[in-house]
């Protein structure tokens, strides 16, 4: 009676608690087990009770630095990853990523703004939200003001968005003091959970699980949309509403995501096709499971990025590293998951 | 006799260039009608019109007695099953996940299908005769298997009407055959069929009522035997076609003539 595949999959669905806790033991600072579990007593107790709070280095180091900064890795892969398969549904293409419509460099133009104007943390992250979510609009707007329909439009709109802002963030850098703002911008831009706090979670929490939520429920309703748009009205489905309020919510997931994370390449590409080896193309399985993998990817790499050398290295950099080799050896594999 | 569908007075066209107007018919219930036309005489869109897909300039569409309009694209689908020519699957599904997406009209929103709807899926697979086929990949399949899918997909719509578009046209000859069979069991079932076919001859194996689209007109609407004339298909085609009756077989050909 046992299925075999029932049983591997529920495995990978404990990975990402496995690895925060594994995660919690990782960095410069050595933390011994019975550290981290007096530490989380006291924490606990401190939370539920109202004991005194532990004020040792280890506390901060593990419950201020390392916990939020694990959580937000696990956040902002699934978000990515998510918004990576959604889009990769809707328009029919296993080669989308989450920036299709531009919302990367809308957010990315967005906080460069933020750090000429203001150089104020949360404004930054405002900025860049607020930003990647005009990215879309207008490259919704385009779609919808050309004659066209169907999904190559807004491929189209979503390049010229793209383009328009990658220059403008370029006038950015061009403009900024190359002391001080310039080193500011090329750092977000190359992303980082660096300086992650527990507010700022809270900031990104509600659109991102709203957003998510949404595409959850919608998930099997994806697989008739990559179908085509003819298929699905075939198939009783409003085609132009349903593929509007993916690409929203796809889009909020995306830009909470990159507003605290900066722009963060490959993951929200290579995740899904991870998760299509393991569970299949069917969306049922599929967003579930890639929420699952892009969560764990991304604290992998978050804790590569923190450990490998003294200095950080940034999240963008190691995800090209990591992600293009891992596509490449998935290639040559053909085990793709399409066709 | 019930009346299942009536077309009336129905136009369409792309921008400015029209593609038909002024077409009616109507079938009843277990009746099989055949579009027969030339290449680019509109048979795919006129099908399409019918199934919701492409709205019609003017005219309306009727199922069972209720305008097509007022039934929206859900309840559309659950009341007519759309088959379209070739599918282009971009992810793998197994055929059995393909066939069960067919139960969408029939599900709330936010519903994924479950244990009755895969219970469903199965049955018209079988109905079909490709229950082995249910773990295969879609994209994995022969023309005649994946045409065989596409009409598993529409019968768990669970439609009165099965709208059909040139089903034939990528087959081999036994398979061409074998999707006839399947349309013909189908209506026998109690099931209206409407199908584009691009062979007269398809029209005689079905038997029931014909229509021949040309030059943007319905210009024959009836019997197999008062559509598919010598007369109609060399005028509709524009080569000189016989009708032949081969009585052994107690049934009419159509045939081109040689020059």
């Amino acid at each position: 009676m046992f299925d075999y595949k029932f049983n591997r999959t529920t495995l990978v669905y404990l990975l990402p608690i496995a690895l925060l806790i594994i995660s919690l033991f990782v960095g410069r600072y050595q933390t011994p087990l019975s550290a981290v579990v007096d530490e989380s007593i006291s924490t606990f107790s401190s939370f539920f009770f109202g004991t005194p709070a532990s004020v040792s280095t280890q506390h901060t180091v593990l419950f201020n630095v390392r916990l939020p900064r694990i959580l937000a890795a696990l956040l902002v892969g699934a978000a990515l990853s998510i918004s990576g398969a959604s889009f990769q549904g809707i328009f029919r293409n296993p080669l989308v990523s989450p920036y299709i419509l531009g919302v990367g460099s809308g957010a990315g133009f967005g906080a460069c703004l933020a750090i000429l104007l203001w150089n104020n943390y949360l404004i930054i992250q405002l900025m860049a939200f607020a930003f990647g979510l005009l990215a879309m609009f207008i490259a919704i707007s385009m779609g919808k003001v050309s004659k066209g329909t169907g999904t190559l439009v807004f491929v189209l709109s979503g390049i010229i968005v793209n383009s328009i802002f990658t220059a403008l963030t370029s006038l950015a850098k061009y403009v900024a003091d190359p002391y001080d703002q310039l080193p500011a911008i090329v750092f977000w831009l190359m992303g980082s959970l660096a300086t992650v706090r527990y507010v700022d979670l809270l900031y990104i929490l509600s659109p991102i699980l709203v957003g998510s939520l949404v595409l959850f429920l919608f998930r099997w309703r994806i697989n008739i949309l990559s179908l085509g748009d003819e298929e699905a009205k075939a198939l009783g489905m409003d085609v132009e509403k349903m593929r509007l309020v993916i690409i929203v919510c796809a889009t909020l997931v995306t830009s909470a995501a990159v507003s605290v994370s900066g722009v963060i390449g490959w993951v929200g590409l290579v995740v899904p096709h991870i998760s299509r080896m393991i569970v299949g193309p069917n969306y049922s399985r599929l967003l579930p499971m890639s929420m699952v993998i892009g969560a764990s990817f991304m604290l992998v790499v978050d804790d590569l990025s923190r450990t490998i050398v003294a200095t950080e290295i940034p999240l963008g950099i190691l995800t090209s590293l990591v992600g293009a080799p891992v596509f490449a050896y998935l290639i040559k594999k053909g085990r793709m998951g399409w066709n | 006799m019930e009346l299942m569908l009536e077309v009336k007075s129905l136009a369409f066209s792309y921008g400015n260039r029209p593609i038909f107007e002024n077409v009616s018919f109507s079938l009843n219930k277990g009746e099989i009608m055949c579009i027969l036309g030339p290449n680019g005489a509109g048979k795919s869109t006129l099908i399409k019109c019918i199934a919701g897909i492409l709205k019609p300039a003017t005219g309306s569409v009727y199922i069972q007695g209720e305008d097509t309009v007022s039934l929206g694209v859900r309840g559309i689908a659950r009341n007519i099953g759309y088959v379209p020519q070739q599918n282009e699957v971009v992810f793998p599904f197994t055929v059995l996940d393909f066939v069960v997406m067919g139960r969408a009209p029939h599900l709330s929103m936010f519903a994924s299908p479950g244990a009755e709807d895969v219970k469903l899926a199965k049955e018209s697979l079988a109905m079909v005769g490709i229950s082995d086929l249910a773990e295969r990949p879609v994209a994995k399949l022969s023309g005649g298997q994946s045409q065989m899918v596409l009409i598993a997909r529409a019968l768990v719509q669970k439609p009165a009407l099965l709208l059909l578009d040139e089903p034939t046209s990528h087959l081999d000859f036994g398979n061409q055959i074998l999707v006839l069979e399947t349309v013909q069991k189908l209506a026998s079932l109690g099931m209206s069929i409407v199908m584009n076919t691009h062979m007269p001859d398809h029209a005689f194996l079905l038997g029931d009522r014909a229509a021949a689209l040309s030059g943007g007109r319905l210009v024959a609407v009836g019997k197999v035997e008062t559509v598919v004339t010598s007369k109609m298909m060399s005028s509709v085609y524009g080569v000189n076609v016989a009708i032949r009756e081969i009585e052994d077989m107690k049934r009419k050909v159509c045939l081109p003539l040689r020059r």
